[in-house]
């Protein structure tokens, strides 16, 4: 039997304010263990908490981004369950009225193809804390250090099929949320999280089967192979006569598999209700107004700008644009006069993202400024340095060594294009080897590779290549 | 046989603060074990702590805080085991208020645990005696309060009243107690039992007290989202309005059934003193009304069972010691820590939300909620004062009705819907039943706190019985 696999994301993107989204506190990570965690964090005995502004800002942002229609009124609601890292006893979330509702993302495939998924609704939530359990031996450490950052929850519709499809829906979204500015991205520190939906059906079937949700996907990687696993899981049992049952699951990256962490008899029940310290949320139509008019370039319209203004394939286009800063850089490299949209392109995704992988570096903090990259094209452009010798530049800019001119007047980098001086070199080497002259004239094609090779190596491979060829051509036929 | 009001005490505070300040502090030391109406008493110099004190516009004013209201260093126990030895880091919104305005704390009120009681029964402290019978309850939740300012322990104390636990002790205690409209006073700090419904108030001997102590209190509060932002209007000096040409419904739905036929006498003796200061009196019935109830003991108990989640044993408050597990943890620390009419409370709250079982309760009493409130704002139309008893009977006897949950919730048959309705509501001491107080009830509609507490204010200079002092308890010096 052919299946198909059914898959929705529900994403959690930490929002990037500074503070918490119902108290003051400060949000930064990696803070020493409950240094950031106030009294109103903490859910001590009277507190209460007040909404922060740029968390609605963002979360409206990220709604116009997507198309959505934004809740004019929208509720915050308990979400009551116990667990030592949720202070409150409750997490304050949003729940039959959230702030944003519908839309959906464009998502590039590897083929070339363009598929909408849907979203569903995106909500505002408070985050809880971790509970720490490998560092007492007899005990959880629980660090409250997390409780109460924003979250943007974002939920699609079961719209994507294959693991390929949720990756790259993953990747977009990723890219949409790091255009607003509303979300650092970062999935190791688990700014942006990832639980997936899965269910298989026979392919035809309308309905959907029964799913299991897949917790802890903290890399697209993971993602991918966790989605993977789970497709295949399921299958089997499905081959096998078995039923699928309605649970959650972990994916164990170690051992690349999920295994069940409880089933829905555990479920909880949540209980949720308004929270009565909270009022209805209410946006006026000129909030968010502003705000839309405020909206960055979003990743779609950029590269469809890209692929018509600079003549990119779409391949290219979605590289350059799945940050606005590396975007940002591509733009000021290629808008430089003179130079080839399409050199830029390669140059930029070939030794710019090679560099910045090995070494680590997000292109904010690419050692070689975008100007200075134009630099040294401008180099290849007029001839002064070869595509090899570029490289050579490219590197020592790449450690340190300044500017493209800088780094070929301290390298004697420049490429020999003279023609008198470059004569003069052949008419040595052609000296030095006349018999092997004599036969490449009288017809011996191969011997051409040996006299660029002996020339190059006479200038230490400044020798323009394709001045050097000319020459060696002229020469053997000369006019008579 | 004439208690000293605000005005008196502050002009006497600008000369000899301490000497009021003493006088309070022995009588509390004289009288407080045969009422128990505090929890913790500050110490001499302890009150000192207070930043602003001396200073403001209530300047050298003692008060009494209702162990509701968080205190920072001074143990704030709710009434509960689970506070028993929590000591607060930071001050409630109304505490920095008033000592902003010059209060000095004399210490901490009794109160029904987690102010869910009608009788100051369920306290984990013990319950508090009536001081006009020992045998007899002050009422609840803020009984510590309403029992130490008729005991003259404190000229003015604070309470909060989620289903007329600021009105329903004033009046089995014979002294004068306000709620304002909800959200006119902020919330922070003060521990949550209903969030929707939890107002704080002021319980004193006279509208006139409540008028200067409320001029301290009221104002908006960023660090409450549900605190209105409304200028606060000067109460004190709104009090000469009187109540003549203010057209009065009087509740008659409160005189069907239930009622004790003398508190009804004592409620219409008082609307004709009203009626002869000028008021005109018609009658009012609210369709709904009758819903409060239940409702109610849908809404509060949902609220609490969530509001009261926080109380875990993880980080305040009590743990349970030797747990096994944290299932164990959560529970025993949970029925060690919570007494009998919390967890009652807990538990219906818990049933009300959960699945299946929501639409039936939760959002059925939240219709009623709506339906209530739309009654009174439909009366408010045709007048400006709704009036009535504030209890059905004057205090009962302790233990009378421990037993028996829905009898003792019946109590308050009269003031929640109020609550349910946001509205302003107070009650002032309108006679005596067989030596005991009985109290009438003015509400007003949204942010008329000065218009009721003018009404008051006129009844209360035609009428003595908010002078009375309960026999034994008597302030010579007065």
């Amino acid at each position: 039997m052919k299946w198909e696999s059914v898959i929705g994301l529900e994403v959690h993107a930490q929002l990037l304010t500074e503070s918490k989204i119902f108290s003051s506190t400060p949000t930064r990570y990696g803070a020493k263990p409950n240094t950031q965690a106030g009294l109103i964090d903490l859910g001590y005995p009277g507190v209460l908490p007040v909404l922060n502004r740029t968390a609605v800002e963002m979360a409206v942002r990220f709604g116009l981004a997507i198309g959505a229609t934004i809740g004019r009124r929208s509720v915050f609601a308990r979400k009551n369950y116990f667990y030592p890292d949720l202070p409150k006893g409750y997490q304050i979330s949003q729940y039959d009225r959230p702030i944003v509702m519908g839309g959906a993302l464009d998502v590039l495939l590897a083929d070339g193809s363009v598929k909408r998924i849907g979203i569903t609704r995106a909500h505002l939530e408070e985050d809880a804390g971790k509970s720490v359990h490998d560092l007492f031996p007899e005990s959880t450490g629980i660090d409250l250090n997390r409780a109460g950052t924003p979250l943007l929850e974002i939920v699609s519709e079961p719209e994507m099929r294959s693991a390929e499809e949720a990756v790259a829906y993953l990747k977009g979204l990723h890219t949409l949320v790091r255009y607003l500015d509303i979300c650092d991205g970062n999935m190791q520190e688990g700014s942006f999280r990832c639980d997936a939906n899965v269910s298989v059906r026979p392919l035809g079937q309308r309905e959907l089967s029964t799913r299991t949700e897949i917790k802890n996907l903290n890399s697209f990687r993971f993602v991918e192979q966790a989605l993977a696993f789970e497709m295949e899981r399921q299958i089997r049992v499905c081959e096998s006569g078995g039923t699928i049952i309605q649970e959650t699951r972990l994916y164990d990256s170690d051992r690349r598999e999920t295994r069940s962490l409880r089933t829905k008899e555990d479920a909880h029940d949540y209980r949720y209700f308004p929270d009565p310290d909270l009022l209805p949320l209410d946006l006026e139509e000129g909030f968010i107004d502003a705000i839309a008019s405020a909206l960055p370039e979003l990743p779609r319209a950029k590269r469809e700008r890209f692929e018509i203004r600079y003549g990119l394939g779409a391949y290219d286009a979605t590289v350059l644009t799945q940050s606005r800063e590396l975007a940002d850089y591509y733009e000021t490299v290629a808008g430089t006069d003179g130079l080839d949209p399409k050199l830029v392109a390669n140059w930029v995704m070939g030794e710019v993202l090679a560099g910045l992988h090995r070494d680590h570096l997000e292109i904010t903090g690419v050692p070689i400024a975008a100007s200075d990259l134009a630099g040294l094209l401008a180099r290849i452009g007029d001839g002064t340095l070869s595509g090899k010798m570029a490289k050579e530049v490219f590197e020592a800019m790449w450690s340190g060594g300044g500017g493209a001119d800088a780094v070929i007047e301290a390298r004697g980098l420049r490429q020999l294009s003279d023609q008198g001086a470059l004569e003069a070199v052949i008419d040595t080497v052609i000296a030095a080897h006349p018999a092997q002259w004599s036969e490449y004239q009288a017809g011996r094609d191969k011997l051409l590779g040996f006299f660029v090779g002996q020339v190059m190596q006479a200038t230490r491979g400044q020798a323009s290549p394709k001045l050097l060829n000319d020459l060696l051509q002229k020469k053997r036929h000369p006019p008579s | 046989m004439k208690p000293r009001g605000v005005p008196v005490l502050l002009e006497g505070a600008k000369s000899r603060p301490q000497a009021i300040l003493s006088h309070y502090r022995e009588r509390i030391r004289t009288f407080n074990s045969r009422i128990n109406a505090f929890i913790t008493v500050l110490a001499e110099g302890e009150a000192d702590r207070m930043p602003h004190a001396g200073g403001g516009i209530l300047g050298g004013l003692p008060i009494a805080h209702k162990d509701i209201f968080v205190t920072r260093d001074v143990r704030t126990t709710c009434g509960s085991r689970m506070l028993a030895d929590f000591v607060p880091p930071y001050d409630a919104a109304v505490v920095e208020r008033l000592a902003h305005a010059g209060c000095t704390l004399l210490g901490k009120t009794n109160m029904d645990e987690f102010a869910m009681g009608s009788s100051n029964e369920t306290s984990y402290f013990g319950p508090v005696r009536n001081p006009w019978d020992l045998e007899r309850v002050p009422g609840g939740s803020s009984g510590g309060s309403a029992a130490a300012v008729a005991a003259g322990l404190a000229p003015v104390a604070t309470g909060t009243d989620t289903g007329g636990s600021i009105r329903q002790p004033a009046a089995l205690c014979g002294i004068t107690g306000f709620k304002p409209t909800y959200g006119r006073v902020s919330r922070f700090g003060m521990i949550a039992f209903a969030s929707s419904l939890d107002q704080a108030g002021i319980l004193a001997r006279s509208a006139e007290d409540v008028a200067w102590t409320l001029r301290a209190m009221a104002g908006h509060d960023p660090r409450d989202s549900t605190s209105v932002a409304r200028p606060v209007p000067d109460y004190v000096e709104a009090l000469g309005q009187g109540v003549r040409g203010r057209r009065i419904g009087v509740l008659e739905n409160c005189f069907d059934t239930g009622l004790d036929p003398q508190v009804g006498e004592r409620i219409r003796d008082a609307l004709r003193v009203l009626e002869r200061l000028g008021a005109t009196l018609c009658d009012v019935r609210l369709p709904h009304l009758s819903l409060s109830v239940p409702a109610y003991y849908v809404l509060a108990p949902a609220e609490c069972s969530s509001n009261l989640a926080r109380y875990d044993g993880v980080r305040f408050g009590y743990r349970a010691p030797g747990a096994r597990d944290l299932a164990d943890l959560y529970r025993r620390s949970r029925s060690e820590g919570f007494g009998l009419e919390v967890q009652r409370r807990i538990l219906t709250g818990t049933y009300v939300l959960s699945h299946g079982y929501y639409d039936a309760y939760y959002l059925k009493a939240q219709r009623v909620r709506r339906l209530i409130r739309e009654d009174f704002l439909r009366a408010f139309k045709t007048v400006d004062i709704l009036a009535g008893p504030t209890t059905p009977t004057p205090a009962f006897r302790l233990g009378e009705k421990t037993e028996d949950p829905l009898t003792m919730y019946l109590n308050d048959i009269y003031t929640i819907g109020v609550n349910l309705a946001g509205l302003p509501a107070l009650s002032t001491p309108a006679g005596l039943v067989d030596g005991l107080p009985v109290g009438l009830q003015l509400i007003g509609g949204d942010f008329e706190e000065a218009l009721i507490l003018a009404a008051a204010h006129a009844f209360q200079g035609a009428t003595e019985w908010h002078r009375l002092e309960p026999p034994g308890f008597e302030d010579s010096e007065s």
